[in-house]
């Protein structure tokens, strides 16, 4: 769709005495480690505050770079990656507070558990062929499930949930800095590079080029070959397990977890509006999005504070930065169906080629 | 015959189909039948199941209702409305700001709401989803979940959190063989059962309602035949919402009014269009009371658990089993 238009430049370009054109994705790999060594210093320019922002754009980056895989890559339209997010975050608060193992173990524990239950609920939906809306709201019906059984289930607190336990000083062991740490984002950002590491890994490995096949052109892909629902399964595990990832690091970071916060539908909704606005399907839409909407709810909880004059009536109350969000994906969606990055990418390729 | 809009059955295969719902029927009859008496044993007590069955079925008409819209929408645009549960809340509050500003009845409501929610559907479908930015299906389900976004969250900055409540003037209490029923209640379900007939007598006997079936079931043959099918799709959407308008005029004594109210209308809603078939009216109601009743025997099956869980289960297993509902046919 439309990293292929970014990508499908010919490699016929005029061969002068500069060397070869790299690989697609050696320039995206280059591309990731310019971007991860400028954010490097971040934290230690920004304002504490605005530390805090950073660090949640990354959380949000991990977690709409998971849904782009299976949504965007895979055609696979998630409305419960709640439950991914969910399930990494009370995996390895489960473990930390309970069993007191490392938040590390339990982060990847966690992965382990989404990429299965992911496995599971596609299994059964590709099985019964679920598509499009039925996919949707089966997903959706998934993460509501695991929201109601732990809110309900003593064992893991019910709709109390954890208190990750404070230590003393820092342990990058226990992934646990003191408050405003300029470590809490640069873990954040290896991380996030490691999941867009993956998402480009994945994309121009074998498995990825078929599931876009299959997202393109089911029957065609399955006629010519294609193992559908071995890759289909692959790529919601991974799509479970990148996700995963933002649910641990996020109970690490605001040390604490509930049922609401892990599994409720506004975490799915974050995930996809997040990709969609960025460019759904693309390496680098969840990049921009992740940007733009994590940095919005700060915009605009500063903004309700100290209301300029004609907003005053709207003081302290919420809800405005969801409106906006709302309103830029309707505008996204009627106006640039590839998203910001998708349609600048766009843009960019158009012009190359004239 | 099946009430299914896109019902496609040629006249002389009626009887066969007959036949098939009728057994469908027996079969799900016979499932709730089981179902009550298991209930029984578990509890032990004839009154607690008896009052649970009631109010069930109560609660199910309301649902039946809101996801009559809902089902109509779904299945002559094949388009996911996840703004249904948003524009019910939206409804809610202008019910309850006509009752707070005029004193009217909150039934009497329904001629605002009515109105009201059949112009938004219209300006919605005309303005965010008809044309080519609203084609496929992905697009439909985020432009509809923006616009709920937007709607519930516009209601929470523009009129805040705190619930509001409307109470009928005049509410009694009344006795159904030892259960009992608030009359809100009762009157919400009979509501709902007259705007089902309503809809159905429309579908099946008026030009518009013909038209409607045309278009659900071949859009290029209903073009072909002069239909006008942009406006068909827009009346649709426009019906449906309304129906959610109707709905929270019937509603709004029952609940308190919040801004995210509909999110949870929402969710069994979809169940519920789902299980009855989607675009299929009657269904909807049937669908509703049979989530109604899964609801409240929940609460008596497992002791704790959110009664929306057996809701849930019984939604993923007609999704995984029975994806074309309980009296559609498989295409």
């Amino acid at each position: 769709m439309t990293d292929t238009a970014v990508e499908s430049r010919p490699p016929t370009r005029p061969a002068g005495p500069a060397a070869p054109p790299l690989r697609p994705q050696n320039r995206q790999f280059a591309v990731l480690a310019v971007l991860v060594l400028l954010a490097v210093p971040l934290p230690l320019i920004l304002p504490p505050a605005q530390g805090a922002v950073a660090v949640r754009i990354l959380i949000f980056l991990i977690m709409a770079v998971g849904w782009n895989i299976m949504s965007g890559f895979g055609g696979m339209f998630s409305f419960g990656h709640a439950a991914y997010f969910g399930l990494g975050a009370y995996t390895s608060a489960y473990l930390l507070v309970e069993h007191g193992v490392s938040p590390w173990v339990g982060m990847a524990a966690g992965m382990v558990v989404a990429a299965a239950v992911a496995m599971v609920i596609g299994y059964f939906s590709f099985r019964y062929d679920l598509k499009g809306a039925y996919f949707a709201l089966a997903t959706f019906a998934f993460a509501e499930m695991l929201r109601l059984i732990t809110t309900s289930s003593d064992a893991v607190n019910g709709a109390v949930g954890y208190q990750v336990p404070l230590i003393q000083g820092s342990s990058v062991g226990q992934l646990q800095f003191p408050a405003g740490s300029p470590a809490y984002f640069w873990i954040a950002l290896v991380l996030a590079g490691g999941a867009v590491a993956l998402s480009i890994l994945f994309r121009h490995s074998a498995a990825g080029r078929y599931v876009v096949a299959i997202r393109d052109d089911e029957l065609a892909a399955a006629s010519v070959g294609a193992p559908v629902m071995r890759h289909k399964l692959l790529t919601v595990a991974l799509s479970g397990a990148i996700t995963a990832v933002a649910g641990a690091f996020y109970t690490q970071y605001y040390l604490f977890i509930d049922p609401q916060l892990a599994f409720g539908s506004s975490v799915s909704i974050e995930a996809i509006v997040t990709a969609v606005i960025g460019g759904i399907g693309t390496i680098w839409g969840p990049v921009v999005g992740a940007v733009i909407v994590g940095s919005l709810s700060d915009v605009t909880a500063t903004l309700l504070a100290t209301p300029p004059e004609f907003l005053s009536f709207l003081q302290g109350r919420s809800g405005l930065d969801v409106i906006l969000y709302a309103v830029m994906l309707i505008l996204i969606v009627r106006l640039m169906p590839k998203g910001i990055f998708g349609t600048l990418a766009e843009k960019v390729a158009e012009r190359r080629r004239r | 015959m099946t009430a299914t809009i896109d019902s496609d059955a040629p006249e002389t295969r009626a009887p066969s189909a007959t036949v098939a719902v009728l057994k469908r029927a027996g079969v799900v009859g016979a499932l709730v039948a089981v179902a009550i008496a298991v209930a029984l044993i578990q509890s032990g007590s004839g009154i607690v199941v008896w009052q649970s069955v009631v109010t069930g079925l109560l609660t199910g008409g309301l649902y039946g209702l809101i996801a009559m819209g809902l089902t109509l929408i779904f299945g002559v645009l094949d388009i996911v409305n996840f703004a249904h549960g948003a524009m019910l809340a939206v409804a809610m509050f202008l019910s309850f700001g006509v009752v707070a500003v005029t004193g009217l009845h909150p039934y009497l409501t329904m001629l605002v709401t009515v109105p009201a929610l059949f112009l938004v559907g219209a300006l919605v479908h005309r303005g965010l989803l008809s044309g080519a930015g609203g084609a496929t299906l992905e697009n439909q389900l985020l432009i509809t979940l923006g616009l709920s976004l937007l709607l519930e969250n516009g209601l929470l900055l523009f009129l805040g959190a705190e619930p509001k409540n409307v109470t009928l003037p005049g509410e009694t209490h009344l006795d159904v063989f030892g259960a009992v029923v608030s009359g809100s209640r009762l009157y919400a379900f009979l509501g709902a059962v007259a705007l089902g007939l309503v809809l159905y007598w429309m579908l099946q006997h008026t030009r518009l309602g013909t038209a409607i079936r045309a278009v659900a079931s071949n859009s290029p043959g209903a073009e072909l035949v002069g239909i006008n099918v942009r406006r068909i799709h827009t009346l649709t959407f426009a019906i449906g919402a309304a129906c959610a308008g109707a709905a929270a005029a019937l509603a709004v004594p029952l609940l308190s009014v919040t801004p995210t109210l509909g999110e949870q209308f929402n969710i069994t809603a979809f169940v519920v269009v789902v299980l009855g078939g989607m675009g299929n009216v009657v269904g909807a109601l049937v669908g509703g009371l049979l989530i109604g009743l899964v609801e409240q025997l929940t609460t008596i099956y497992l002791d704790g658990q959110s009664s929306l869980l057996g809701v849930f289960v019984v939604f993923v297993l007609v999704l995984f089993l029975r994806p074309q509902g309980l009296f559609g046919r498989r295409t």
